[in-house]
C-alpha cells in the first residue's frame, strides 16, 4: 500500500482538531499529539485517540492529532472521517456517550417559532447554542457546510446530538438533497434527532422517499417516536406541489418556505420589502394550513439590523407563518418578542378561554361571550394565543386563577 | 532562576515563603486580621536651596538625568502603567543604565505589558535583577518559568501603595510619563499627543522616592494646568521627541462584546443586580473595560432608565460607555483610576465629574478608609473560582503565570462583587474544585454569573433571600461545575509544580496569600 495521508479538519481552524492517519499494514499504532493545553489534556486526548483507533478496529498506522481547541466529541468524529477516507469500507462507528441530557423528547404541535441554523461542521457555536432558547436547533450538512467537509460534519453532528445539551430546543437536521441526504439520515436517525428539515423539495414523492428511509433506519435502530418532517420549498415548482407536499407525510409538522432559492428560480431579486415572494408566501401558509400543519417563514440573514428583522417577523406573523429562521442567537429574543400576542389579543384570549373553560365545566356544548357563539377553532386559536405568552413570559404560568 | 525557600502554611492553608527577595514577610493571616504597627515611609528631606530658583529642571537627556540622580547597582526604579502597551520610556530607560553599566536593579512599574518584552534581554544580561509588579503577556511567561533571578512579587493597585507606605519597597528613582509637563515639573495626563487621561498611579512615586524624573513629549510654558502630579515633588525633567503611541495607550473606543454567550452573561448579571435590589437612587457601582462589563454597563443603564433611576457615583476604568452615563445624567459623578479609551480622556478634561483619582483614595490599606468598599457593587473577572468561591486571577489552570492582580483584590471589599464569568474556555472549566492559585479569599466573593446559572456564595443568605423569587436560573455552584465537567470532558490532567517558587501573590495588607511555582518540564 503507498503511504499517503488520509486527513480531516483544517490545520489552523480555532476550536476544532486536524487529524491526519496514515494507515499501515503491520507495525504499532503510533499517534502523535500536538496542543498547547498538554499539561490539562495530554493524557485524555491520548486515550480519547486510542480508543477511537480501537472502536474502528484499527491496529496499525499513525495517527496525528493537531488539537487547536476542540471538543472531545469533535475528535472521535475527526479521526473516524480521516480513517473511514483511508479506508471505507469500515462499518464500526466512533459514538461519545449518549448522555440522558439528550434523550428529551419533542411533540408534533409544539412551537417552531426560532429555529437557529447552525453549520454543522462547526461545533463551537452549539456548545452553548441551547442558552439562547430557540424553539429549535438545525444542525445543518446542507449550505453552511463546504463539499469536502460533508462526511465529517455528518460525524460531529451525530456526535453533538448525543453530547450536547440543547435545553429543550427541539433537536432538528437539515439533510442534504438526494442521495447524500440518505446517507446523512442514516448516520443521525438513531441518535434522537427530531425533526428533519428536506431542503428543495419539489415532489411530494421526494418527501415519501425520506420518510420511507427513515422508517426502515428506525425499524432497524428499534426507534418508536416519531421523526418530524419540514420540508422547505425553494422553487416555483416546489411552491405549485405545496399542496400534496404538504400532505405527503404524517410525519410533516410544518413546511418551510426559503427565499433565497426561491426569488432565483423565478428570475427576481430579492427584495426587503417582499413583494416578488407574496405568492409564494401566502401559497405556503395556505398548503400548510389545508394539511394542518404550520408554515414557517425563511431565514432572516441580515443579523445586524435588529429592527428590520422585527418588521419582518411581523409581516410573517400577519401573514399567517409561525416561525422564522435565523441564524445567531441574538435575533432570538427579537423573534419571540414579535411572534408574541399584543395586549388587545391577550385580552381577548383571556375572555374567550375562560368561557371554554365554563362551558366545559357547565357540560355545555357551546362556548358564548355575552350572546356571541364561540366557534372551536377561534377557541383553540385563543388557547394557543395564551400558551404563547405564557412563554414569552407576558403572563404568569397560573394566570387562570388571577 | 525557581528558589528553593523555607515555607510554611498561611491561614488559608497555603504554602507560602517567610522571605521573599531577601525580605522578611508575614504570611496570609485571613480577611482584616493584620494590622502592622510603626511610621510610614518617607522621603528624605529636600531643600528648594538646591534646586534652580527659576524653577527651571529641565536635563538634556534620560542619560543625564539618571546620573544626576546617582543611580547605582541594586537600585529600584519605578514607573507608572498609564501608557499601557503604548509606553515608549521604560525600555529607554533601562537600555540608558544598561549602556551605563549598572547592574541588578529592581523594576518596580505598576504594571508591565507586551511592549516590555525587550527586558528579558536586561533581565538575562543581569542589568534587572527582578520585576516586581503586574506582568503581563511575555514577561508574565518568562517569570512563570522560573528564569527571572528573583521572584515575582504580584501585588494589587492598592497593595503597591501599601507596600511603598510599609517601607517594604523603596523607591530611589520614579520615572514619570507625562503627556504634559511644565519646567518645574508639575504635570498632567489630559492633554498632549500621549494623553492618557491621569497619572494616578504615578503618585505614590513622586511622594516616596528618593528621586523623581518627569519625562514628556510636550513642554508646556509654566504653570501646567491642570498639575496632576506637582512639580515640587520632581527632580528633574526630560524631553524626548515621543514617549508613547497614542493608539495603544488608549484605544479609539473600546469595544462592547459580540459573543452572544458573554451579552447573555452581561444580561443575566444586570437582571441579577435588579432583583437583589441593588439598584436604587444614589447607589454606586464599578465595572472594568472588558467586553462583558461593558455590556453589563449598558445593560444597567436600561434598567436605570426604565426605573428613573440615578447612580451618585462610578468607580472607573473609564469608557466611552460610562461617559455617556455621566453626559446623560445617569450619575453624578465618575471617579475614575484610568481612562480606557479617548472619549474617557476627552470627558476627564472637559467634565468638572469626571474626577481623576489614584490608587490612595480607591484602594489603600493604609488609608484612613478607601472608596472600594464603600461600593454598592463591582462587577470583576475571573481566570478561576472554585466551589468554595474562592478566585484566581493570576494564573491559569495549567499553572501560568499571566496576568496581574490590578484593582482586582482591591475591589471585592465592595458591598456585593459579582464575578461574571463563562463557564468554560475551549476545553477548560473555570470552576474548579481548588484554585491553582488563591488571589480572592471565599469570603469576599458573593456571586459567580455564568452563561449556564448564577451561583451564590451560601455566605450571602441575604442575596439568596432577595433574590429567591426572581425567577433567574440561580444554581448551586457544584451543579454548574458538573454540568461543565460533563461537557468539556474533565477531570482534566493537573500541572505538575516543582518545589520551587517562581513569585508570591500578596494580600492587600501586604502579607503573602499564595505562592506560585515553576511547572515541572514535560
Amino acid at each position: 500500500m503507498p503511504k499517503k495521508n488520509y486527513c480531516s479538519g483544517h490545520p489552523d481552524r480555532k476550536s476544532d482538531f486536524y487529524i491526519e492517519f496514515t494507515p499501515a499494514e503491520s507495525g504499532s499504532i503510533c499517534i502523535e499529539i500536538q496542543s498547547n493545553s498538554k499539561v490539562l489534556h495530554g493524557s485524555k486526548l491520548n486515550q480519547a485517540s486510542i480508543k477511537a483507533l480501537s472502536d474502528l478496529g484499527i491496529k496499525h498506522g499513525k495517527l496525528s492529532v493537531r488539537d487547536n481547541g476542540g471538543q472531545y466529541f469533535v475528535l472521535l468524529a475527526r479521526i473516524e472521517d480521516a480513517v473511514k477516507s483511508a479506508i471505507p469500507n469500515i462499518i464500526a462507528e466512533v459514538l461519545p456517550d449518549f448522555k440522558k441530557h439528550a434523550q428529551y423528547k419533542s411533540k408534533f404541535d409544539r412551537f417552531r417559532r426560532s429555529r437557529l441554523y447552525l453549520p454543522g461542521n462547526q461545533a463551537k457555536l452549539m456548545l452553548n447554542a441551547g442558552i439562547h432558547k430557540p424553539d429549535a436547533i438545525i444542525l445543518d450538512l446542507e449550505d453552511s457546510v463546504a463539499p469536502n467537509e460533508k462526511t465529517s460534519a455528518r460525524f460531529i453532528v451525530r456526535n453533538a446530538l448525543r453530547h450536547l445539551d440543547f435545553f429543550g430546543a427541539e433537536r432538528m437536521v437539515r439533510i442534504n438533497q438526494g442521495k447524500l441526504g440518505l446517507k446523512d439520515l442514516e448516520t443521525v436517525i438513531p441518535h434522537n434527532v427530531h425533526l428533519i428539515l428536506v431542503p428543495k423539495v419539489e415532489e411530494a414523492s421526494q418527501l415519501e422517499e425520506v420518510d420511507n428511509k427513515i422508517q426502515s433506519i428506525c425499524e432497524k435502530f428499534n426507534r418508536k417516536d416519531p421523526v418530524f418532517l419540514m420540508p422547505i420549498l425553494e422553487s416555483a415548482t416546489g411552491i405549485l406541489n405545496s399542496v400534496e407536499i404538504a400532505k405527503a407525510s404524517k410525519n410533516n409538522v410544518s413546511i418551510a418556505i426559503g427565499l433565497e432559492d426561491y426569488t432565483a428560480d423565478i428570475g427576481v431579486e430579492r427584495t426587503n420589502k417582499g413583494r416578488e415572494s407574496i405568492f409564494a408566501r401566502s401559497q405556503t401558509i395556505n398548503a400548510a394550513r389545508s394539511a394542518g400543519i404550520q408554515a414557517i417563514d425563511t431565514v432572516f440573514s441580515d443579523v445586524s439590523n435588529e429592527e428590520s428583522l422585527r418588521e419582518s417577523v411581523r409581516e410573517a406573523k400577519e401573514l399567517g407563518f409561525e416561525g422564522k429562521g435565523c441564524i445567531h442567537p441574538r435575533q432570538i429574543k427579537p423573534i419571540h418578542e414579535e411572534f408574541a400576542p399584543s395586549k388587545a389579543e391577550i385580552n381577548k384570549a383571556t375572555k374567550i378561554v375562560l368561557a371554554f373553560d365554563k362551558a366545559t365545566r357547565k357540560g355545555l356544548g357551546v362556548v358564548a361571550i355575552g350572546s356571541k357563539m364561540i366557534d372551536p377553532p377561534v377557541v383553540k386559536r385563543a388557547q394557543k394565543t395564551m400558551e404563547i405568552a405564557v412563554i414569552t413570559g407576558l403572563i404568569p404560568n397560573n394566570w387562570k386563577q388571577k | 532562576m525557581g528558589q528553593k525557600l523555607k515555607l510554611v502554611k498561611n491561614a488559608a492553608g497555603r504554602q507560602v515563603p517567610i522571605m521573599v527577595n531577601g525580605i522578611k514577610t508575614v504570611p496570609y493571616k485571613g480577611v482584616g486580621k493584620y494590622s502592622p504597627k510603626g511610621v510610614k515611609a518617607a522621603p528624605p528631606i529636600r531643600s528648594c536651596n538646591d534646586y534652580p530658583a527659576s524653577g527651571n529642571k529641565i536635563v538634556r537627556s534620560l542619560k543625564e538625568a539618571l546620573q544626576k540622580c546617582n543611580i547605582k547597582d541594586g537600585m529600584t526604579i519605578s514607573n507608572h502603567h498609564h501608557f499601557r502597551n503604548g509606553d515608549l520610556v521604560m525600555n529607554q530607560v533601562f537600555d540608558t543604565a544598561s549602556k551605563m553599566g549598572v547592574k541588578n536593579l529592581r523594576w518596580f512599574p505598576s504594571a508591565s505589558f507586551p511592549c516590555h518584552e525587550p527586558m528579558i534581554q536586561h533581565l538575562e544580561n543581569g542589568v534587572i535583577h527582578h520585576i516586581e509588579g503586574s506582568m503581563n503577556g511575555p514577561l508574565g511567561n518568562y517569570a512563570s518559568e522560573g528564569k527571572m533571578k528573583g521572584l515575582a512579587v504580584l501585588r494589587s493597585h492598592g497593595g503597591r501603595w501599601q507596600a511603598i507606605q510599609d517601607g517594604e519597597v523603596h523607591i530611589d528613582i520614579a520615572i514619570i510619563a507625562a503627556p504634559t509637563a511644565d519646567s518645574f515639573g508639575n504635570c498632567t495626563g489630559d492633554q498632549g499627543p500621549s494623553a492618557c487621561g491621569l497619572l494616578g498611579f504615578g503618585l505614590a512615586d513622586a511622594l516616596y522616592a528618593d528621586h523623581v524624573i518627569v519625562v514628556t513629549d510636550n513642554l508646556v510654558d509654566f504653570p501646567c494646568i491642570p498639575w496632576q502630579i506637582q512639580g515640587n515633588n520632581v527632580d528633574h525633567v526630560v524631553m524626548l521627541d515621543k514617549i508613547g503611541e497614542p493608539d495603544k495607550i488608549v484605544s479609539g473606543t473600546t469595544q462592547i462584546t459580540k459573543s452572544p454567550d458573554r451579552l447573555y452573561i452581561a444580561e443575566l448579571t444586570a437582571k441579577f443586580v435588579k432583583a437583589a435590589g441593588i439598584i436604587k437612587e444614589g447607589f454606586s457601582f464599578q465595572a472594568g473595560a472588558g467586553g462583558t462589563a461593558l455590556a453589563f454597563a449598558i445593560y444597567l443603564r436600561e434598567f436605570m432608565r426604565t426605573a428613573n433611576i440615578k447612580a451618585r457615583f462610578i468607580r472607573a476604568g473609564s469608557t466611552k460607555y460610562l461617559v455617556e452615563m455621566l453626559e446623560e445624567g445617569f450619575t453624578d459623578y465618575i471617579l475614575d483610576g484610568q481612562t480606557f479609551d479617548l472619549e474617557g480622556v476627552r470627558s476627564m478634561r472637559e467634565n468638572s465629574g469626571h474626577i481623576n483619582t489614584s490608587p490612595f483614595t480607591s484602594y489603600n490599606w493604609h488609608g484612613k478608609g478607601n472608596f472600594a468598599s464603600m461600593l454598592d457593587l463591582v462587577v470583576l473577572g475571573a481566570t478561576e473560582v472554585d466551589i468554595n468561591f474562592n478566585a484566581n486571577v493570576v494564573t491559569h489552570s495549567d499553572g501560568k503565570m499571566l496576568h496581574g492582580i490590578g484593582g482586582w483584590q482591591n475591589c471585592l471589599f465592595s458591598k456585593c462583587t459579582i464575578l461574571p464569568i463563562p463557564s468554560f474556555r475551549n476545553r477548560i472549566p473555570i470552576i474548579v474544585d481548588e484554585v491553582t492559585t488563591l488571589v480572592g479569599p471565599d469570603e469576599l466573593i458573593d456571586v459567580i454569573v455564568t452563561e449556564r446559572g448564577i451561583a451564590i456564595n451560601p455566605k450571602r443568605t441575604d442575596l439568596i433571600k432577595s433574590t429567591k423569587r426572581s425567577g433567574l436560573p440561580i444554581r448551586k455552584i457544584e451543579e454548574i461545575k458538573e454540568e461543565v465537567d460533563s461537557l468539556v470532558g474533565a477531570p482534566l490532567d493537573k500541572p505538575e509544580f516543582t518545589d520551587e517558587v517562581v513569585g508570591v501573590v500578596k494580600w492587600v495588607d501586604g502579607t503573602i496569600i499564595d505562592s506560585i511555582f515553576k511547572i515541572k518540564n514535560e
